[in-house]
């Protein structure tokens, strides 16, 4: 990418490590935030609570931008060090969380911290891409078992303990990292990595063909076995409400606080899961094309940061933490569309949810990090 | 800088490969893109209609009906959990299939849902279908939900007498407001489908138990189903009512008449608390509050033994000699004799050419007052009636509370029949003829009255001359503030007769049980005084009693009141075409009123200090104003 702009800024930013870059990459970052917190307090201004969810989530936004400047200051490979003793911390706050977790619509994913709650497995993600990363990246890993079977006995009892909540989108994010990294250390086969990533992405449009063609209770005896929290009442009413949220947006919106479907709560869980939804129904496919975009961006400036990577751990990181972002958009959006079973990934930036919306914003400050001149803050 | 390790080399191939995953990236986005340009342009009209079709309802939230207590606290109607169907006519989409779906699911009669499915009324409010679903079949409905757009269980809560037929008439029964009753200003907060009160206390009472009904707004999805319940106002549950009557003594009192027709009214004379209430043949209310078919009511209606009819406030017949009662004081009143006058009695009383009988072949001889009273001789109150005339008779009548109504808090109270002349002309467009009086003088001919105002009666000769209002309900707790309002007894009237009158006849009446016609009225237990009457339903009468048809039979008359020296209860008993008054009605009223008295109740709050502020009123009173003097 070439560097743009006012030199004179440039002069400024680059003696103290920024640059335009930079800027770019933080700018679609708070806009994305922004849009987030603006289709959060469309859904929830009108709570009648003393702390809406909207206010939380600005919360938690600066606990993120807290997170994202640790992360970003920090020297990438002091924080790769700390890999394997995080990941083992995890696992065990995993197995906490099935004994001792709370509960909500019949997964129990949460430890209770005071007035909040702390989604271990949405931390696990950010670790395992910085495991696995420095397992590939410490030594030179060859033949199938090093490369393959031995990081994938790693990333088993994450994945395991997260399937056990039951967490069905974290424990696909999960598989896709790993299979992303499988991909990008090259295998002896690279059709097989090849094959691996892209039927993970192209899976909601396989699924789509699979599931239409299953019945109703064949589908719901899979759904309730897979992820029992979502469809209470069966049959896919979220996914129905979700799309005719969507569809009804049209080409304008209807504008903020114009979604009925949403103001009038037929959408259920308009601010974590849904709110995509709710963004189109109120700004329409202008709005919703606009927001791609935003989020395109993002993914091809991380995309920039992985090719300009100085080493294998930064390209490493950054390719996962890519990645994860890059399923966890598709999915969510594909799901609220209607093309893939609605599984309970959060829209990266956009969900309300403290853990979430803090891991997200640690994994971007790590993958700016990994593009930023080695000269530590911390 | 960063270490460089030995796999350095394989950071170039990392690189190289990241055009797979711009290629991947560029797909999907693409193809998202595609999907949602088919979801908001293609297809933008019709999900645009279907999120219109999402809208919020406002539902009534029916409220439960006050709880019915006995004076003891003895719950006598409350409210039980029951499913009811309802159908939101907005969200049917075929209504004939709906109809066919509900009829066979739950063997409904298929016209029945029709009707109810097109009657008038809001579109907006569901239609209540069925009440009182079985736990089977709301499941049934339940798990065909989404075949049924439109239909709802609700769970209501259902009127429920727990007593079942006891003291049916009193209560009464509850039913959907009908159309008509929709249009008057006392129902205007109601809806079709609510449930008033149709009969009895339940009726009466109803703007207080009813309650306030509550809504919701209920977020319906595009197929009609309830997605989201957000409660706008609550529902207030109805007042609780404390009845005035003792559940024992009303369940005695429905015993003794068993399966006769007739009617028990036990009042407390001191404050007019209506104490039992039995009227037979009863209903089971239960089944009444239930909605029933057009041929079961017509079988109620039509039914001879008339259960509907609360023969005690209802059922008008001619008193026969327990008039004597209200003549002998109008007579003294009147001076148209002094106790110690007397009068021959040879068994009939000449008039023109018709002679009227005596009861008594042969006659009672020499009859003074008392006597009169105590063994009911016609001839004695034939000839004081006759002195008296009609309209000094009918105007003592009123004074006694017959012709008008008692003020008892039942619907539809009768008012029986006080006859005059002014009444003949109009009732009949007919001159009144003297010999009517002769009949009108032992409560044969046209006078009639309710067995409610017979208990009244004797009531206010029992409580020396005042009269209460039948009270029903001696308290009222609001739901809301569980404040407790007690409803005063409400003397309604004070004869206006001499002193000494009244206690001269307590003394005869209590002759009457002692040594009279109404001697199987003795009790071992209580002094009783009271009067026997034997109404003639037929003119003519021929042969001994039991060969006559059972509903050509006299009807049996029996007052009283107990202990005689200090009065706490009041009774009129009637069994319809029962016979003789002392024989058939007298046993009955005796085992009441000893029942009444092994229950010892306590004493009401008020009563002494309203008996002595009476008894300087009666005195205020002498000989004042005095009407017919």
């Amino acid at each position: 990418m070439p560097e743009e702009g006012n030199e004179m800024i440039d002069r400024v930013i680059n003696s103290r490590g920024f640059d335009n870059f930079d800027f770019r990459f933080i700018g679609l970052i708070v806009v994305i935030l922004g849009v987030g917190v603006l289709s959060i307090y469309s859904v929830t201004h009108d709570q009648g609570v003393a702390f809406p969810f909207y206010a939380k989530q600005i919360v938690w936004i600066a606990l993120g931008t807290v997170a994202f400047l640790v992360m970003w200051l920090s020297d990438y490979h002091r924080i790769a060090r700390l890999a394997y003793p995080a990941y083992v911390i995890i696992l065990i706050l995993l197995v906490v969380v099935l004994f001792e977790g709370k509960s909500s619509r019949g997964a129990q994913r949460w430890i209770p911290m005071g007035p909040f709650a702390f989604q271990p497995s949405e931390f696990a993600k950010l670790i395992l891409i910085l495991t696995l990363a420095h397992y590939y990246s410490e030594a030179p890993r060859v033949g199938w078992l090093q490369r393959v079977v031995l990081p994938g006995l790693l990333v088993l009892p994450g994945l395991l303990l997260i399937l056990k909540q039951p967490d069905l989108g974290s424990g696909l994010s999960f598989l896709a990292v790993y299979a992303a990294m499988l991909l990008m250390v090259g295998m002896r086969s690279k059709a097989l990595g090849v094959i691996l990533l892209f039927s993970l992405m192209l899976f909601p449009f396989a699924w789509e063909m699979m599931w239409g063609s299953l019945h109703d209770y064949q589908r719901q005896r899979i759904m309730t076995f897979v992820d029992p929290v979502y469809d209470p009442g069966g049959k896919g009413y979220h996914a129905l409400q979700s799309r005719i949220a969507i569809g009804a947006g049209e080409l304008t919106g209807k504008g903020l606080y114009g979604g009925t479907q949403s103001q009038l709560k037929f959408l259920p869980e308009g601010h974590t899961d849904f709110v995509f939804s709710v963004f189109a129904e109120e700004w329409g496919f202008l709005g919703v094309l606009a927001l791609l975009l935003l989020f395109v961006g993002l993914i091809w400036l991380s995309l920039e940061i992985v090719a300009r990577a100085k080493d294998q751990l930064g390209a490493l990181l950054a390719v996962g933490i890519l990645c994860m972002l890059c399923f966890c958009v598709v999915i969510n959006i594909g799901m609220t569309v209607g093309m893939f079973p609605i599984v309970g990934i959060p829209l990266p930036l956009m969900s309300y949810g403290g853990s979430a919306t803090i891991m997200t914003m640690a994994s971007l400050g790590l993958l700016l990090n990994v593009k930023r001149r080695r000269l530590s803050f911390f | 800088m960063a270490t460089a390790g030995l796999h350095d080399s394989e950071l170039g191939e990392l690189q190289r490969r990241l055009i797979i995953l711009r290629v991947g990236l560029l797909l999907v986005v693409a193809l998202l893109g595609l999907r949602l340009w088919h979801l908001q342009i293609r297809e933008g009209p019709y999900y645009r209609d279907l999120s219109a079709n999402n809208r919020t309802r406002s539902v009534i939230m029916e409220p439960a009906r006050g709880l019915i207590y006995d004076r003891n606290g003895v719950l006598l109607a409350n409210n039980v959990p029951s499913f009811t169907l309802y159908v939101s006519l907005e969200d049917v989409k075929d209504r004939d299939l709906l109809i066919d779906q509900l009829s066979n699911l739950l063997g409904l009669d298929a016209a029945l849902v029709r009707n109810k499915l097109t009657a008038r009324g809001s579109k907006q409010l569901p239609r209540k279908v069925k009440d009182r679903l079985t736990l089977r079949e709301a499941t049934l409905v339940e798990s065909h939900r989404l075949d049924l757009p439109g239909v709802m269980v609700q769970v209501e809560s259902q009127r429920n007498y727990p007593g079942g037929v006891m003291a049916s008439h009193l209560l009464g029964y509850v039913g959907e407001v009908s159309p008509e009753q929709l249009e008057k200003p006392e129902f205007a907060d109601l809806h079709q489908g609510s449930i008033v009160g149709q009969y009895g206390v339940e009726k009466f009472f109803d703007q207080l138990v009813r309650g306030q009904a509550g809504q919701k707004s209920i977020e319906v999805d595009a197929v009609g189903h309830e997605k989201r319940t957000v409660v706008v106002e609550q529902a207030h549950a109805g007042d609780n009512l404390y009845l005035t009557i003792d559940a024992r003594l009303q369940k005695v009192a429905e015993k003794l008449l068993g399966e006769e027709s007739g009617a028990i009214v036990a009042l407390d004379p001191r404050t007019g608390d209506v104490l039992a209430m039995a009227s037979r043949p009863g209903f089971d209310p239960n089944i009444l509050s239930r909605e029933l078919t057009p041929k079961q009511w017509a079988e109620i209606v039509q039914d001879e033994g008339r259960p509907l009819n609360n023969r005690a406030s209802q059922g008008q017949y001619p008193p026969g000699s327990v008039f004597k009662v209200m003549m002998a004081a109008a007579a003294l009143e009147t001076k148209t004799v002094t106790p110690s006058t007397s009068i021959y009695c040879n068994g009939g009383y000449q008039f023109g050419r018709r002679v009227y009988h005596d009861w008594k072949a042969g006659g009672h001889g020499p009859v003074d007052l008392r006597h009169a009273l105590v063994q009911s001789c016609d001839v004695y109150f034939y000839t004081v009636g006759q002195r008296m005339g009609i309209e000094t008779i009918a105007s003592f009548a009123h004074q006694f509370g017959l012709g008008e109504a008692t003020g008892i808090e039942l619907p539809s109270e009768r008012v029986g029949i006080v006859p005059s002349e002014a009444w003949k002309k109009k009732a009949k467009n007919e001159a009144w003829l003297p010999g009517e009086t002769i009949s009108a003088s032992i409560g044969q001919g046209y006078v009639n009255v309710t067995p409610l105002q017979m208990a009244s009666l004797i009531g206010t000769v029992a409580n020396d001359g005042v009269t209460f209002r039948p009270r029903l309900v001696q308290a009222v707790m609001d739901r809301a503030t569980g404040e407790l309002q007690q409803r005063p007894a409400v003397p309604k009237r004070t004869l206006n007769l001499r002193p000494g009158i009244l206690p001269l006849i307590k003394e005869a009446l209590a002759g009457v049980v002692k040594e009279g016609t109404g001697t199987r009225a003795q009790s071992a237990l209580v002094t009783i005084a009271g009067k026997t009457g034997t109404a003639q339903t037929m003119a003519l009468r021929a042969g001994p009693e039991k060969d006559i048809p059972k509903k050509f039979r006299d009807h049996a008359w029996f007052v009283a009141f107990a202990p005689v020296e200090a009065p706490t209860i009041a009774v009129a008993v009637l069994g319809e075409h029962m016979g003789h008054g002392g024989s058939a009605s007298a046993p009955l009223a005796k085992e009441l009123i000893e029942t009444y008295v092994k229950l010892d109740l306590p004493v009401p709050s008020g009563v002494t200090d309203g008996a002595g502020a009476r008894e300087g009123d009666a005195g205020g009173r002498e000989r004042d104003d005095r009407p017919g003097d």
